[in-house]
């Protein structure tokens, strides 16, 4: 396949993407968890031993729309529930719906909740993502500081860093876009998405970029088209096979994993497929038409 | 693609040395193994070393752990004020038990009516007294004035029915707005007549301002410098300070100076806290949730393998086995270390295996590559590994300088994640290349040898 002479398709791909994601987030936006925003913390207790009836409260719960809701057992035979905020009506509804199934139920504590992702660690991650950008492009730069054909070394990074934009604005779409429509929430598994998303595009795009130098110095006559599609022809098993790989686990993971690991399991699933369609068929044919404008 | 094995002349760098090491390798990987789960063999009644059943560090929403809650003075805050300060308390607490190792605990501020808490969930149950002693050396660094006479008198006469013979310094000063939330930093120095090791504290601007304005409406008046409620230094002031620098000059050793500095920088509390409960907690997950996702991952694995080896024949196999090596391998050294493993770790750890899976496919669709050029099996694989160093190499140093910026520059889960990559990372780097040669090269010797004879 001649990616490069394909090229308009995929641009018009990631463009369609991207723009989706990028509406979703201003007219939807995300679905915020209670690790971001805080919620409710409520603590019960039964009469007899409370893990007999961890079942029933979660089924219960689940059936009256209570989103994600996190249940640790605890010492004192009592159950810690935590879920977004409700309002008291709610919570009246609530207890007494589980005094019916449950007779001998019992409230210890009914408290609001503050996010347990703090300002400090939202501030702290903005800048380490400014940072490991500014390392990818120096780390590239250096590596490719021989790169030939006229193609100066700081291209290498900013692509890479564009295809990992692009991949992360793909998660951040399906967050946004499922969160309204299958309630998924947006919580720490969102971030470790995000963070598994990023490391494999950043490596998946190294490694194409990697082959490119590798025949821009040896196919000195051929010419830059020719050049990059068959760098990615080359990668192209490479790529797939590794995917695949990669693959194996987290699709294991979404079948036969707990429930509450398979929106993350997913996540990653879309994240590893976006992230090695870019390295493929976006940042090659983006160096392509960025060198080829230089001459 | 199929190995053939008739190219024994070309055996030169394939020796016995070699295959003492992948003995080795192997003997190494057993006891990692055993290392990393003793219990088999401990059944059997081998006794082995206390090292060895050290338990795995585990985050909080894998094992469970122990909730504590605290509960917050706020008397001496505005109540416009009570939610910052209350997050600036999360704040300091997280960063306080981070402090002490990545041990990634989940600290939130919870109301209830009107009372404010902070509650402090840890992993583990071993470590609870330390926790709530880490907690507990939290500082609370305040500032207190003279108070009227008239109010001195006024206590006073309170506590003279009270049993105690001592007076009560409290009767004497007042809280004021100065507290450990305006500390910008505390440093060791010697106090220029006396030598003796004193703590300069240095105000951000509020604080400059606050204390300005307390130096200067108590100018002649002795200014208590309290730390968690008991009073460590009275000096007089003389003058007005604008610059926002108080010095703490007491009976310190050098040790205790540099303790305390050290303390206050971790972060001053800006509220007194009390602990009002604890309680041990079930994990996040559950464990049936544990269980299913170590079968997920084992059979995520194995399938992985499979392809391996169907696809790339003996090489593959043998990079699996190398695969299974360096799994090993990187979870001694998280047992050992300890890296305390939560989703997010796990997640690093299973992303970083991809990556060392994805080193040996390099190798491999290289090597693919030069035996399409007709050059002999062995050459192929050997050109594979060296054309494919460079691509293994960049990609994987670009993913580590991420991981370590990562890990130095947030905190938490994040901070989790980073570390189990770069060291996945690292040691991929090491093994996937270096085991899956030895083993390639031990492979051909010893059929070049059955082929010789």
């Amino acid at each position: 396949m001649d990616f490069i002479q394909k090229r308009k398709i995929f641009y018009a791909l990631s463009g369609a993407m991207i723009g989706v994601s990028f509406l979703s987030l201003l007219i939807f936006g995300f679905n915020w968890g209670i690790d971001f925003t805080g919620g409710t913390l409520w603590e019960i207790s039964t009469a007899g031993d409370i893990s007999r009836s961890i079942e029933k409260i979660r089924n219960y719960l689940e059936e009256n729309d209570l989103g994600q809701v996190n249940i640790q057992t605890t010492s004192d035979n009592s159950l810690i529930l935590r879920f977004p905020s409700i309002s008291e009506e709610r919570h009246d509804q609530l207890l007494e719906g589980l005094k019916k199934i449950i007779p001998s139920i019992e409230e210890k504590r009914f408290e609001s909740v503050g996010p347990s992702i703090g300002q400090e660690l939202k501030t702290k991650s903005v800048w380490a993502t400014v940072l490991v950008f500014l390392g990818i492009l120096i780390y590239l730069w250096y590596a490719f500081r021989r790169s030939s054909s006229g193609i100066p070394p700081y291209r290498y990074g900013i692509l890479a860093i564009i295809a990992l934009m692009h991949d992360a604005m793909f998660i951040v779409g399906l967050f946004s876009i499922l969160g309204k429509f299958q309630g998924w929430e947006v919580n720490s598994d969102f971030l470790v998405a995000l963070l598994v998303v990023v490391g494999y595009s950043v490596h998946d795009t190294i490694v194409v970029f990697d082959r490119i130098r590798e025949n821009l110095r040896l196919k000195t006559k051929e010419s830059l088209e020719n050049i990059v599609n068959l760098s990615i022809q080359q990668t192209l098993m490479r790529s797939l096979n590794t995917s695949l790989t990669t693959l194996f686990p987290l699709i294991m993971l979404y079948f036969f994993g707990p429930l509450s690991t398979k929106i993350l399991a997913l996540a990653m699933i879309g994240g590893v497929i976006i992230g090695t369609y870019s390295s493929i068929c976006l940042v090659a044919p983006l160096l392509y038409d960025w060198s080829i404008k230089k001459g | 693609m199929g190995v053939r094995f008739l190219l024994g002349a070309h055996f030169k760098k394939m020796n016995h040395r070699k295959v003492l090491i992948i003995i080795g390798i192997y003997l190494a990987s057993v006891l990692m193994m055993v290392f990393i789960y003793p219990y088999g063999l401990t059944a059997r009644g081998v006794r082995l070393p206390d090292f060895f059943y050290k338990d795995f560090s585990l985050g909080l929403d894998i094992s469970g752990g122990t909730l504590l809650v605290y509960e917050a003075d706020l008397t001496n805050i505005e109540p416009a004020d009570y939610s910052a300060a209350m997050n600036g308390l999360r704040d300091v607490i997280e960063r306080r038990i981070n402090y002490t190792g990545v041990k990634e605990p989940r600290v939130t501020v919870n109301k209830s009516g009107e009372t404010w808490r902070l509650t402090v969930e840890l992993a583990g149950v071993k470590d609870i007294q330390e926790a709530i002693k880490m907690i507990g050396e939290t500082p609370y660094l305040e500032f207190r004035e003279l108070r009227a006479e008239e109010e001195i008198e006024e206590i006073s006469a309170l506590e003279e029915t009270s049993e105690e013979a001592e007076e009560d310094i409290n009767a004497y000063f007042k809280p004021t707005p100065l507290t450990g939330k305006y500390l910008k930093r505390a440093e060791v120095s010697f106090d220029q007549t006396t030598s003796l090791p004193v703590i300069n504290l240095v105000f951000n601007d509020e604080g400059a301002k606050i204390f300005a304005e307390l130096t200067r409406n108590n100018i002649g008046n002795p200014l208590a410098i309290y730390l968690d409620g008991h009073p460590i230094s009275i000096p007089v002031v003389r003058e007005e300070i604008p610059s926002g620098m108080a010095q703490i000059s007491g009976d310190f050793t050098l040790a205790e100076a540099k303790e305390l500095a050290s303390r206050l920088n971790q972060g001053a509390l800006p509220v007194p806290i009390n602990l009002v409960s604890q309680q041990s907690i079930g994990a996040i997950l559950g464990e049936e949730s544990i269980r299913k996702i170590s079968r997920a991952a084992l059979l995520g694995f194995l399938l992985a393998i499979l392809f391996m080896t169907i696809y790339y024949r003996l090489p593959g196999f043998l990079a699996s086995i190398s695969l299974v090596i360096y799994v090993i391998l990187v979870l001694s050294i998280f047992k050992a270390l300890p890296v305390t493993l939560t989703l997010a770790g796990i997640t690093g750890f299973i992303l970083s295996i991809g990556m060392a899976v994805d080193a040996n496919i390099l190798i491999f669709e290289h090597a693919k590559e030069e035996i399409r050029k007709n050059k002999p099996i062995r050459i192929s694989m050997e050109d594979g590994f060296q054309l494919s160093w460079p691509a293994i190499r960049d990609s994987n140093i670009a993913t580590i300088i991420s991981a370590i910026i990562l890990y130095y520059f947030t905190s938490s889960m994040i901070r989790g994640f980073a570390l189990t990559l770069a060291i996945g990372v690292g040691v991929g780097l090491l093994t996937a290349i270096f085991i899956t040669k030895v083993f390639l090269e031990a492979t051909y010797f010893i059929n070049s040898k059955i082929h010789h004879n």
